[in-house]
């Protein structure tokens, strides 16, 4: 049973008589999203919700464009991962192009590409974003929990820094691949446009003993900071759900090329070997009036039953082994969390990441070892097609592109589920058991109110858009009272300060 | 000498692009001690980039920067800007010198003048214009290692 514990704080009974507080927008986290509380007057939480409030319509503005563009607009939709929209995008133009299979060179320079990308992903999360709120504490002053404060500490100072390598490592591996760290260009319809040169496996491997070092310092670092609060780690913003998360034939973790499986929250698998190709048959989503963001749902369960949750926690969760071996290893220890059974607690989400972090690291090492990435055909043909799915694990989770092409191979039809959107159900509950655990009745303050964020940023939900204008993002925090009055107002300038509005 | 020059800004966004715009039109043009680079943004790891690096030249667009551009040496300073994806060039100085605890080698801003920054738009004419100039000052600056000194 996957039932929301909290579902009941979705809708409120009479929400015109409650007083409104919102989070707007949720910080650190990537692009644009708002949480609304409703509280009545003895500061009961009668609704948490969770909004994706911009609009994006991508589907609708790739439609027309031909084919061969898309991995290139694709990236478009995101400055944090546009690795994981190109690739997948790819994958979906392959299929267009009658390729079901690239030649094994151009798989192996997408897979470091992907490495690569998720390594710096997962980094620039856990180090920039999250790891802020758990080494500084939860309580801390907000101004103080920040990458750069991190910085600033003697105490934090080498993990941070060893963190901004991390990630910079993996940036370098981007822009090895594709010639940019962002926006770069390697794919091509059945396969890719280069090998790696010699200069370039000649600048990455000699870094390969520190970024392992780093990796297995920042996976020792979660390991440490979740197990020296444990119980309160593992009771925080924890829901149970299903997982869903691609595997190799024989089970193994997986990030480029995979079945879907779905694992049960008590541990049993659902359902394996589903064709991502017939993702259309499984998962169905949900429309809800008041987010632009979709509620998908395992078709066979439906919605009440079938939502599920994607990204490290659910990969980690699901496959039966990681086919490198300290990555292997620290997956075992993670699951004795809670003997052997899924673990659940969305701060767990963290541990997950960083165990794929040194994963994607010995990948890396294996990959540049290998004489395919240097030469060997990388580009194979096929049978033109009108229809093309491709399929990837994004550092967040499972990412779906689908296409429909016309005769003249312009698009007519575009599909993406986005990592984030199958997350959708699982965050709102998330909040929804922080609202009702840590928020109910009691004076809302900052600290309390930055729980709720914690709750979503264990996700890392990418809500990008990535081209808002620098230094003019709107940052507003208001106060509501029930009569819809602004009680109070403060207002984030370009240059950082806060002041009230 | 090793230099580094980073253009920076968001081509989809107008003016916005004229830093990666300028790098773009050097490509093939720089000795190989030059590093061309090019960045939506800011962020902490740059600080790795200039630490490779004897001299720094960062290229931005400057909505109110007097036609055709600016150019200056940098200082770092400490500012409250709060987003870590999105550092003040001094800022970023700043984060250099208190993390790496050494000062940052010498750096230079280029601020070329934009006027249209919107969503989908391309350079402007006038932006098209500051840039030729830009560009022709960049490729002297780069032939002159007196710059160095500022």
């Amino acid at each position: 049973m996957t039932e929301q514990h909290f579902r009941h704080l979705e809708n409120a009974d009479n929400p015109q008589n409650l007083r409104r507080v919102a989070i707007d927008p949720v910080t650190r986290v990537e692009g644009h999203g708002k949480v609304t509380l409703l509280l009545d007057g003895d500061n009961r939480v009668r609704q948490a919700r969770l909004h994706i409030v911009e609009f994006r319509g991508f589907e609708k503005f790739i439609q027309g464009r031909p084919y061969w563009e898309v991995p290139v607009l694709v990236q478009r939709l995101c400055g944090i991962c546009p690795v994981s929209h190109l690739l997948a995008g790819a994958k979906a133009v392959d299929r267009l192009v009658g390729v079901d299979r690239i030649p094994p060179s151009a798989e192996k320079l997408r897979r470091l590409l992907h490495y690569g990308q998720v390594l710096q992903s997962h980094a620039l999360h856990f180090f920039h974003l999250a790891s802020p709120d758990l080494l500084f504490g939860f309580d801390s002053e907000a101004e103080k929990r920040n990458i750069l404060e991190l910085l600033r500490r003697d105490r934090f100072r080498d993990i941070a820094l060893e963190g901004i390598r991390l990630r910079k490592f993996g940036q370098e591996v981007i822009r090895a691949v594709i010639g940019k760290r962002i926006h770069g260009v390697g794919p091509l319809p059945g396969g890719m446009n280069k090998h790696l040169s010699a200069a370039d496996r000649a600048l990455l491997e000699p870094q390969l003993d520190d970024v392992l070092g780093w990796a297995r310092n920042g996976l020792e670092l979660i390991r440490s900071l979740y197990l020296a609060n444990a119980d309160y780690h593992r009771r925080f913003a924890v829901i149970r759900s299903h997982f869903m998360a691609l595997v190799t034939g024989d089970g193994a973790h997986e990030l480029y090329d995979g079945k879907i499986r779905i694992q049960g929250d008590d541990g049993k698998i659902l359902f394996d070997q589903l064709e991502d190709q017939r993702y259309t048959e499984f998962i169905h989503e949900q429309v809800k009036s008041w987010s632009y963001m979709k509620f998908p749902y395992l078709a066979a369960l439906g919605p009440e039953e079938g939502w599920y949750r994607v990204g490290p926690l659910a990969r980690v969760n699901a496959c039966d082994f990681i086919d490198t071996p300290e990555a292997e290893a620290a997956r075992r220890e993670f699951l004795q969390l809670d003997q052997g059974l899924p673990v659940q607690a969305s701060l767990a989400y963290h541990w997950a990441r960083m165990i794929e972090i040194l994963h994607c690291a010995e990948r890396i090492r294996e990959l540049l070892a290998d004489p395919d990435l240097y030469a060997g055909e990388l580009e194979a043909r096929g049978e033109r097609r009108h229809e093309g799915i491709g399929v990837i694990e994004a550092p967040r989770g499972v990412l779906i592109h689908h296409y429909r092409v016309d005769d003249d191979g312009l698009v007519t039809k575009a599909n993406l589920i986005v990592s984030t959107t199958h997350n959708n159900t699982a965050m709102n509950e998330a909040i929804r058991q922080v609202a009702a655990e840590y928020l109910d009745g009691r004076e809302l303050t900052e600290p309390l109110l930055n729980r709720i964020e914690i709750a979503i940023r264990a996700y890392d939900p990418c809500l990008s858009c990535a081209t808002h204008a620098i230094g003019r993002m709107p940052l507003v925090v208001e106060l509501v009272d029930a009569e819809g009055k602004s009680c109070q107002r403060l207002a984030r300038h370009s240059d950082g300060s806060v002041e009230a509005a | 000498m090793r230099t580094l020059v980073l253009g920076y800004g968001n081509p989809g966004r107008g003016d916005d692009g004229l830093g990666p715009a300028l790098v773009a039109g050097l490509e093939g043009r720089t000795a190989a001690a030059v590093t061309l680079q090019t960045a939506m943004q800011l962020q902490p790891e740059h600080v790795l980039d200039l630490e490779a690096h004897d001299r720094c030249l960062l290229i931005d667009a400057g909505l109110e920067t007097p036609a055709p551009f600016r150019f200056e040496p940098l200082r770092p300073r400490r500012d409250a800007s709060a987003f870590s994806h999105a550092l003040s060039p001094w800022a970023l100085l700043h984060v250099y010198r208190t993390t790496l605890r050494r000062p940052p080698p010498p750096v230079f801003l280029l601020t070329i003048a934009g006027s249209r920054f919107g969503l989908g738009e391309t350079l402007s004419v006038p932006a098209r214009r500051h840039l030729d100039r830009a560009m022709a000052f960049v490729i002297t600056w780069l032939a002159d290692a007196r710059a160095v000194a500022g």
